[in-house]
């Protein structure tokens, strides 16, 4: 029992991380119906700037945090004007095929620079408290309820400000949303800040719980993260959160209970069920098929 | 040899298109090639870095020009294409190097690979499957997440080396044999594209509904489409294991389906040609790159971006060098030009 306990607890903090990154490939999904497969190298960015930060301004974690966020936010709005903007009106696979490219380029970048996996110091103090043989970190509590927070401000921001009621309208109908004077490009680039600030968030929390990073690291978790997005059905904003955890859980579990070789394998076939009873996803609604 | 229609003033081009039209070109062309490959290997008048590299760009090709079968023509985005290569060269080289009797490799070297082929055409057949509901971005994480488990599934069956690998292999690729296998598939594929299966592939591409209700069979042609794709993405996989000599699982992970999806997007989607230009230019540009170290890996995705962005359909997208297409074509191609050249608006 105390076992089960233990590992929900892992599979939360897994979850909260795997949710935060969901939530960049839903976001811009929603608004631009695009995958930016760049989103797991910009969480790997995310880890880097947190390294970079914490080794050579010596800040504590909370300006850490947020300088890393600030700064993968600022890189995204870059990679979408100059990369994806030119190609807003070109055939989506283009777009994609451009995403795969950035993300190469950054992982690739980021070898280049630093050829050899970094270390993150530890910039909080990590207590541990032990009841009987259940166990809980303030690092644990901290990843989840930070995550928690980040992610009850998105859905804030996303259902009751006027940006996000702009967001809402344009992954509505993106013909009529300029007409009533909205700026689309303004509100692209913010969802772009927000989608990767919350992924460098996430970078850095993962950094600071598993603390050694390299450039390539953000392949497979962030692929894996798109896989919670679509699970959630991808588009919705609480369906990543769902869809994070529920990918965390299964993970945690299956290394759990089985080798822990066999995670991918029964994850991904999770998947392929889940996909074959709903292929929308859990929250997703079909698409009604026009003829 | 077959005559265009309104050819009465044969210019050099047309000539030289009645030529190309004819079959006794392509026998005399593919004789000679299979030849050249002959004496390179036979006489090493090609260094043997040189004959790998070719090996590598035939390779490619084969990756390339199937991966577009589904990618380009049928306008489905997989992702899973490594996972079948994975599937190919596994059973070739279990084959190879475990069944076989040692002294008859080579003789028994091509059915190792069209082993391979089968196994990653049944495994095909597998993906195909889910293809009939999901579509779009729910279709990629199928073919993606497929990738992902062959790569685990390998890892953790330790008869074939798991995380390890699988070595032992004889250096059975060479150059002729490459060259026929990449023959055979632009052969196969640009025959399929061009029939009337092939028609039933565009028009899931252009309307799937539409297609349907026009009696086009898309659950057979999605499962055709599949299992042929897949079929030569596992003689890919047997020639490339053959010429490496060593695989592991981490070898065929999503990177190496990234790489295949950049050189079918780079030389542009439904186009035989194009498939053939991206392969090459991708896998020779690497190495003539390669004195640049690390940096070459920052500069191809840049070039690539960069392409994207002026000529975001690639090289060749949905074009085709007449090379390629069949008479029939030509002809409609022409009758359709010289239509709108008497009427603009009609045709309109």
């Amino acid at each position: 029992m105390v076992y089960i306990f233990q590992q929900s607890l892992n599979a939360l903090q897994l979850g909260s991380i795997y949710a935060l990154i969901a939530l960049g490939y839903t976001m811009v999904y929603g608004i631009l119906t695009m995958i930016n497969f760049a989103h797991g190298d910009l969480f790997m960015v995310g880890a880097f700037f947190c390294f970079l930060i914490a080794v050579y301004l010596h800040l504590s974690f909370v300006p850490t945090l947020l300088l890393s966020m600030l700064g993968v936010a600022f890189l995204g709005i870059v990679i979408e004007r100059l990369a994806y903007k030119p190609l807003r009106n070109a055939p989506r696979v283009s777009a994609i095929i451009t995403a795969l490219g950035v993300g190469l380029f950054l992982e690739n970048f980021t070898l280049a620079l630093s050829p050899y996996p970094k270390h993150i110091p530890q910039l909080l103090e990590n207590i541990t408290w032990t009841i009987g043989s259940f166990s809980i970190s303030s690092l644990q509590i901290l990843i989840i309820v930070l995550s928690l927070v980040l992610m009850l401000i998105l859905d804030f921001i996303v259902q009751k400000t006027k940006a996000g009621m702009a967001m809402r309208a344009i992954s509505w109908d993106k013909t009529i949303v300029p007409l009533m004077g909205v700026s689309v490009n303004k509100i692209i680039s913010l969802t772009f800040a927000i989608g990767t600030g919350l992924g460098g968030a996430a970078g850095v929390m993962y950094g600071l719980a598993y603390p050694v990073i390299d450039p390539y690291m953000g392949i497979m978790v962030g692929w894996k993260a798109f896989i919670c997005a679509v699970v959630g059905g991808i588009g919705n904003i609480r369906g990543a959160m769902i869809g994070g955890f529920i990918l965390g859980g299964v993970e945690i579990l299956v290394a759990a209970f089985l080798p822990s070789t066999y995670r991918d394998v029964v994850a991904f076939t999770l998947l392929l069920v889940l996909l074959i009873v709903r292929p929308y996803g859990i929250l997703g609604k079909p698409q009604p098929q026009k003829v | 040899m077959s005559k265009l229609p309104n050819a009465s003033h044969s210019s050099l081009i047309e000539r030289w298109h009645m030529l190309t039209g004819s079959r006794l070109f392509w026998a005399i062309v593919m004789i000679a090639g299979l030849a050249f490959c002959m004496a390179a290997s036979t006489y090493e008048f090609l260094d043997l870095y040189l004959q790998l590299i070719l090996i590598y760009v035939g390779i490619n090709i084969i990756l390339t020009v199937s991966l577009n079968l589904i990618n380009g023509y049928m306008g489905e985005f997989s992702v899973g294409h490594a996972g079948f290569m994975a599937v190919g060269a596994y059973v070739a080289s279990l084959l190879t190097v475990h069944v076989f009797p040692p002294g008859a490799q080579n003789l028994l070297f091509p059915l190792a690979i069209l082993a391979g082929g089968i196994g990653a055409a049944l495994v095909g057949f597998l993906v195909a499957i889910p293809s009939f509901k999901t579509r779009g971005d729910y279709l990629a994480i199928v073919t993606l997440a497929f990738c992902m488990i062959v790569k685990s599934v390998l890892e953790n069956i330790d008869a074939v080396g798991g995380p390890r690998g699988l070595l032992g292999m004889e250096k059975l690729t060479t150059l002729p044999w490459v060259f026929f296998w990449t023959a055979l598939s632009v052969w196969v594929i640009r025959n399929l594209v061009y029939s009337n299966f092939g028609r039933g592939v565009l028009s899931i591409r252009e309307d799937e509904i539409a297609s349907d209700l026009m009696s086009v069979n898309t659950r057979q042609v999605k499962i055709i489409a599949f299992v042929v794709s897949s079929f030569f993405a596992g003689i890919a996989g047997g020639l490339f294991a053959h010429a490496l000599q060593f695989i592991n699982p981490r070898m065929f992970d999503i990177l190496k389906s990234t790489d295949i999806l950049i050189m079918v997007y780079l030389g542009g989607i439904a186009s035989i040609a194009g498939s053939i230009i991206g392969a090459v230019i991708y896998t020779i540009l690497l190495e003539v790159l390669r004195p640049l170290g690390v940096w070459r890996m920052v500069l191809m995705p840049l070039m690539l971006v960069l392409l994207m962005i002026y000529r975001p359909r690639g090289i060749m997208g949905l074009k085709e060098i007449r090379l390629f297409m069949p008479l029939r074509d030509l002809v409609t191609e022409k009758l359709w030009r010289q239509k709108k050249k008497e009427a603009p608006d009609a045709s309109a």
